[in-house]
């Protein structure tokens, strides 16, 4: 009875440190921030709880610009990160031949590089009197004394270079595992090129494509470095808000409330993502024992 | 490109014709091409780093090339504060590590090898700080803090690492786990070993790939984290922390310096390891590689 019951205790018991620790500062604190969310009073006068609903729709009313923002430029440094790397991840799986590993680690070389100083990088090669703003004054782009820094382009430029690998290794992941047989199945079944393409590697590889749109969007949308460093506070995103909310201003309820809008806008999307495209592929559960 | 096959499309690849093989050629080397350029793109701002470091700035901002000098190679850790923020995030990095790797791999193990009530909902609970903003994990946190009166600084900075790595290293070594063949821990048991030798001898060497590669993972994003950190520093001051300071005020090419030699650092560490599994691949199995289709 006893080692039967130890038996049926032991996953629990080995759970528990990783949970406890999970549950503690990670479950509780985001009640704390519920609570938070919900006190009513100024800086001066202390923050009291009283149920104040009234701070979320007074942050969604004040800051919907930079909600929406957020999602804009989140949802195009995605966009524009798959149309890289979707491309190179394919290079990469079908056709890198001995060179794959050298490959993949170019790929995530950027990582290796603490990612505030990539994005002074990015300042560095988009300053006024840098190369690439030269020659697109050259080129009649950017008009004389035009800038690139401090505009809506870059900052969409610097959250798609930053959060490009995470889009990139999922991809990649993906192709390599497809079976190469399937594909000379359907040439040999005189499936054209683009119809292969189009109805077995893409499909095939839509897993990576939902695990690296949602590992690009969701830090994507959260950030406010980018924002700070290569835009102005006409490009701020809800991340600049919250930050200084919380640490400039001291405003916690508001940057509580407006978290859990983050918060609550990104499980839906993921959610909705689950759905689309199935929980076992976006949670890597497959093949668990059963 | 494929017009010419659209009409004819009973015809195999090997009896296309001229123009259509050029426009084939073309789309591969076109693919090809823009493949080369994205990889470039992901390397230029290392390049420039790498560049700049060697800069002699005029100004308080390193953005402008000036001049080619050795002077902050020679002294990287000239400008004040900037040797204790690097030491700080090396001494959070590497107990964040250590601890989230044990507690992530034991998290794994239970999660894969048992079957038990509330699993599903156990690995959800795990994937949503993946799922979190980091700036809200960060916030959180910092609630939490804030409401029991503690005071931030680098034991809550180690919490926080601890936290957000967890979740890393269980998906990380679950992976690992998944195409485990559990014959070989009951064989192991059925000659006699103890569930910790088992666990030792069979077990363990079996994942250590994983929860190598876990720990690689962990000791990365802790190392690299500037966000929660930030949130949560008080007047802590991690290596990203001081940039983000500088960032503002002045740019010294110590930091692009800094950075270039812990980039250098772990791109020798990754070839180092590719090579060595390249070495023993070749003498574990003289196998062909399966080449492209």
């Amino acid at each position: 009875m006893g080692a039967r019951l130890r038996k049926v205790g032991l996953p629990y018991l080995l759970l528990l440190p990783g949970l406890g620790w999970l549950a503690i500062f990670f479950a509780i604190p985001l009640g704390y921030m519920a609570f938070e969310s919900l006190k009513e009073g100024t800086l001066e006068t202390g923050y009291i709880f009283d149920w104040n609903f009234s701070n979320y729709t007074n942050a969604i009313s004040d800051f919907s610009e930079q909600l929406v923002r957020s999602f804009e430029y989140a949802g195009l440094a995605t966009l524009f990160g798959l149309l890289i790397g979707y491309p190179l991840a394919y290079v990469i799986a079908f056709r890198g031949g001995r060179w794959r590993n050298a490959l993949l680690l170019a790929v995530i070389v950027p990582f290796f590089i603490t990612y505030l100083i990539r994005t002074l990088s990015w300042e560095t090669i988009l300053s006024d009197s840098g190369l690439v703003v030269d020659t697109l004054r050259t080129l009649g782009l950017v008009s004389e004394g035009g800038r690139v820094l401090d505009t809506t382009a870059s900052v969409v430029a610097g959250l798609t270079y930053n959060f490009l690998p995470f889009m990139i290794l999922p991809l990649y992941a993906s192709l390599e595992r497809i079976d190469h047989r399937l594909l000379e199945a359907a040439y040999d079944l005189y499936g054209r090129r683009r119809d292969v393409f189009l109805r077995v590697t893409l499909p095939l590889s839509m897993p990576g494509v939902v695990a690296g749109t949602l590992l690009m969007f969701i830090p994507a949308a959260g950030d406010f470095i980018n924002a700070e460093l290569l835009g102005t506070p006409n490009q701020f995103m809800i991340g600049n808000v919250i930050q200084s909310r919380y640490l400039e201003l001291n405003d916690y309820p508001t940057a509580a409330a407006l978290s859990f809008i983050l918060m609550a806008i990104m499980l839906i999307i993921v959610l909705v993502w689950a759905r689309i495209a199935g929980t076992e592929a976006l949670l890597g559960t497959e093949g668990e024992a059963r | 490109m494929e017009a010419g096959a659209a009409t004819a499309p009973a015809r195999t690849r090997d009896e296309t014709r001229g123009p259509i093989r050029v426009g084939r050629r073309l789309l591969d080397v076109g693919l090809n091409l823009y493949a080369g350029l994205a990889l470039v793109y992901l390397l230029v701002p290392i390049t420039v780093i790498l560049v700049f470091s060697f800069n002699n700035p005029r100004g308080r901002f390193n953005f402008i090339w000036q001049e080619f000098s050795f002077d902050a190679w020679k002294d990287p850790f000239a400008v004040p504060g900037i040797g204790d923020a690097l030491w700080n995030s090396v001494q959070i990095a590497v107990l964040s590590t250590l601890v989230a790797t044990i507690l992530g791999t034991i998290t794994a193990l239970a999660l894969v090898r048992y079957q038990f009530r509330g699993r599903a909902p156990v690995n959800f609970f795990i994937f949503i700080p993946l799922a979190t903003p980091e700036i809200v994990l960060g916030a959180a946190l910092l609630s939490l803090f804030l409401n029991f009166g503690v005071a931030t600084g680098f034991g809550t900075i180690l919490i926080a690492h601890i936290m957000f790595n967890l979740s890393f290293v269980v998906i990380t070594v679950r992976s690992r786990l998944i195409g485990f063949d559990r014959s070989l821990e009951e064989a192991a048991q059925d000659l006699g070993a103890t569930p910790l030798q088992t666990f030792r001898l069979v077990t363990l060497p079996l994942i250590l790939p994983g929860v190598i590669a876990a720990a690689l993972l962990a000791f990365a994003l802790s190392i690299d984290d500037f966000v929660i950190t930030y949130l949560n520093a008080g007047t802590t001051i991690t290596f990203p922390v001081f940039i983000w300071g500088a960032a503002r005020v002045a740019v010294p090419p110590q930091i692009y310096v800094i950075a270039s030699i812990i980039f250098l650092f772990t791109l020798a560490m990754m070839l180092l390891t590719v090579w060595q599994q390249r070495r023993a691949e070749k003498m574990a199995a003289r196998q062909p590689e399966p080449e492209e289709v």
